[in-house]
């Protein structure tokens, strides 16, 4: 924890399932990016996922069991920010856990957790003159994908643009359907893959279009949905987390 | 009517244009699954294209419509007004039903779909109708209006360029707007010279003067006309209905009758009320600030008029609409079919209309059917969105699609409907993930697990697990070789 003297703000990191899972270098490069602002952070040890893939398919149940895992682990009587590298779990976290954990013991946590929890481009943003100070660099045209959630739920737009012009030599170029679904969707990924994956060829043919090297998003979720797909296609653009290409920029 | 009714103007289209019309259980809504049907729209190679242009270049034109105008302003007050019309539904239509018959309107009440194929299958017969010119209607859809009409004998002609192209190929509206947006002008052209009996220019203009000459016969000759309606006006007990092409205003007032087949739910208080949903329907619909006609239905003929029917029936559709009043659904009822949601939807832009299996596509089409047809027989659109929110953000009356969709996602759950295996996948997923310890254990088998699998960072092998996601897509686990 810091102390009041040193210039270090702290914060919390919620990896998320998905970083746990698949997209660990997300959380880890979030980690190299604070550092390199000076900022002190840790994990909480024993979160798991905010319930949103049962909490979209209905299942209140299943959700608000396994929230609450998550919801004692955050809660550690601090007031931190609760950082979160992904839209969609902050918006899971920040709008709906209130209405989820309605009428239980943990409502007053869940209002408390809500009013912590922070979408870290959003964060971010808040330090783009430290960051400039920083000089990240790196020599590459990007286009940025608004994720649904972090878009149209917490109405996050700017934020994680402006953390990318602080990158020298970085070209940001907005692509048409930046804000169009991806076509994940959580469980919709599964029970149809095959519009899922026309849903995802849409904005590639986009990203191609627009001939940029990097697609940047800020939820893991999206970024399996796009990485995986062109993956799978060979399509020469490479689709990572903004707290990775922030990291690489600040190497 | 008299022999001579084939002489006045147009030229009569050949017997057997129209294809026979879909039986009120020819919906495939129970008989395939959405991906099923998702697959067969995806594989007709220009449908895509065609639905995806179609819909861009329609949201297009409904946003810059409002650029520099107080939109939000606008929809907020379209929002109060459809609240305060729908919680007071029971008032305001018999004030409707009041005013209607006070001008000589012939009002008929159908609780039901079969209900309203019968009575106007009956005025049909009463009035020894045998020829009817439409205009479009999607409530005409929902109740298979015309095949309850052919079976009375009554030949039906839609006079919509879009609805005849659908007649003409036996095939079902695409869109609530456009019913032929999943369409190509080359499949009309081609439609077109068939049934003329040789090759027509494969022009707009040619193509629709062929229409024109075909329906103008038509509407000259009709003995009734039947619409739908956009607005009920409480206050004046008139029906609405805006149209494009000319022949709503034709068909409610050239032929002897005119019935038109209005959802209760269209009902406005005030005729003032149309300042604010006038511009936002025609604006989300089609993107313009005004129709090129908007007709107003207030009755028969009166004493030295010169024109309009001389009957006018209004049939009042339910159809599972009371039943939504009040509950956590009822906001469902204040949509006025716009279609804006359709157009800016991510999953309707590659399947169509036609995989959402019954009359309405994309989010409302989610919404309805599953509420109209039950849980049991539709509940499974409700997952068929990414609930993106796109749609929340372009509806004109401000219905919050998204969590109308996840209510019925709930509902589904509450009720059963979901398979077993999801049901337990779930549970099983819950004992496990809401232990932090299990938690981890579980994670770093998972980890462990794509590594294994992983070549270069990349799961691309067709584990039976992973198989949905891996038909069509790599799991990027590590960072890409480049
Ligand atoms: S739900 Fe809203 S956007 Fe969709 S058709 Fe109805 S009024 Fe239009």
């Amino acid at each position: 924890m810091p102390d009041d003297v040193g210039m270090t703000a702290a914060v919390q990191l919620f990896p998320t399932c998905i970083g746990d899972v698949v997209a660990q270098q997300t959380a880890t490069d979030a980690e190299r990016v604070l550092d390199a602002l000076g900022i002190d952070h840790h994990r909480p040890s024993a979160t798991t996922c905010c319930g949103q893939p049962a909490y979209n398919s209905g299942h209140d149940g299943p959700a608000r069991a396994v929230a609450k895992a998550t919801l004692k682990a955050l809660d550690d009587g601090s007031d931190l920010p609760i950082l979160v590298p992904s839209g969609s779990c902050t918006s899971m976290v920040r709008l709906h856990w209130r209405e989820l954990f309605h009428g239980t013991p943990e409502a007053e946590a869940a209002t408390r957790i809500a009013r912590r929890v922070r979408e870290l481009s959003s964060y971010l943003a808040e330090h783009t003159d430290a960051l400039r100070e920083l000089k990240p660099s790196l020599a590459v045209r990007v286009g940025y994908h608004d994720s649904c959630h972090m878009l149209r739920e917490l109405r996050i737009k700017e934020a994680p643009r402006e953390v990318l012009q602080t990158v020298a030599g970085l070209e940001l170029v907005e692509l048409d359907s930046s804000e169009r679904c991806c076509g994940f969707g959580g469980t919709f990924s599964g029970r149809y893959p095959d519009v899922s994956v026309a849903m995802a060829d849409t904005k590639i043919d986009d990203m191609v279009a627009a001939k940029i090297d990097v697609l940047v998003s800020s939820d893991p979720g999206c970024l399996m949905q796009l990485a995986g797909r062109m993956s799978r296609q060979g399509t020469p653009v490479r689709a990572v987390h903004l707290a990775t290409l922030m990291a690489e920029a600040l190497a | 009517m008299s022999a001579t009714r084939e002489d006045v103007g147009g030229t009569p289209l050949p017997p057997g244009w129209a294809k026979p019309a879909h039986q009120p259980d020819a919906f495939e809504l129970t008989t395939t699954t959405f991906a099923e049907r998702a697959a067969k729209t995806m594989a007709r190679p220009f449908a895509r294209g065609a639905i995806a242009n179609a819909t861009d270049h329609a949201a297009a034109l409904t946003t810059a419509r409002f650029v520099g105008t107080d939109h939000e302003a606008l929809r907020e007050e379209a929002r109060k007004i459809r609240a305060h019309a729908i919680a007071n539904l029971p008032d305001y239509l018999d004030q409707w039903i009041d005013q209607a018959e006070r001008k000589g309107t012939i009002v008929h009440y159908a609780a039901d779909e079969s209900e309203a194929r019968r009575i106007v299958a009956q005025i049909c017969t009463d009035q020894q109708i045998t020829r009817v010119v439409k205009s479009k209607s999607m409530a005409s859809e929902e109740v298979s209006l015309n095949s309850a009409l052919e079976a009375v004998g009554v030949d039906i002609y839609e006079t919509d360029l879009g609805e005849f192209v659908v007649q003409a190929m036996g095939d079902r509206p695409g869109h609530v707007i456009a019913p032929i947006l999943h369409r190509t002008k080359d499949e009309v052209h081609e439609l077109f010279s068939a049934m003329a009996g040789h090759e027509l220019p494969n022009e707009a203009e040619a193509l629709t003067a062929f229409a024109r000459e075909g329906l103008r016969h038509a509407f000259l000759t009709a003995d009734a006309g039947i619409s739908g309606g956009n607005f009920l006006i409480a206050e004046t007990g008139d029906v609405l209905l805006v149209t494009n092409e000319g022949n709503g205003r034709l068909t409610t007032s050239l032929p002897p009758i005119h019935i038109a087949l209005v959802g209760i739910e269209k009902v406005l208080p005030r005729r003032r009320d149309l300042a604010v949903l006038l511009p936002l329907l025609t604006g989300h619909g089609t993107g313009q600030q005004i129709t090129t006609y908007v007709s107003v239905s207030a009755g028969p003929r009166r004493q030295g008029e010169p024109d309009g029917p001389e009957q006018m029936h209004v049939v009042l559709l339910d159809a599972g609409r009371s039943a939504l009043l009040g509950g956590e659904f009822e906001e469902a009822l204040h949509c006025i079919r716009c279609g804006a949601c359709q157009n800016v939807c991510p999953v309707y832009r590659q399947v169509g209309g036609h995989a959402y299996g019954w009359v309405y596509g994309g989010p409302i089409g989610a919404v309805l059917t599953p509420l109209f047809r039950g849980q049991e027989e539709a509940g499974e659109l409700a997952q068929a969105t990414t609930l993106c929110g796109a749609c929340d953000d372009v509806c004109p009356v401000k219905i919050p699609l998204h969590d109308l969709l996840l209510n019925l996602r709930r509902r589904s759950d509450a009720e059963g409907h979901v398979p077993r295996h999801e049901q337990v996948a779930f549970a099983l997923w819950a004992q496990v993930w809401s232990r932090p310890l299990l938690y981890r254990a579980s994670t770093a088998v998972a980890r462990g697990s794509l590594r294994a699998l992983a070549r270069n960072g990349v799961v691309s092998a067709k584990s039976p697990l992973l198989r949905r996601w891996t038909a069509g897509r790599d799991l990027v686990v590590g960072k890409r070789p480049r």
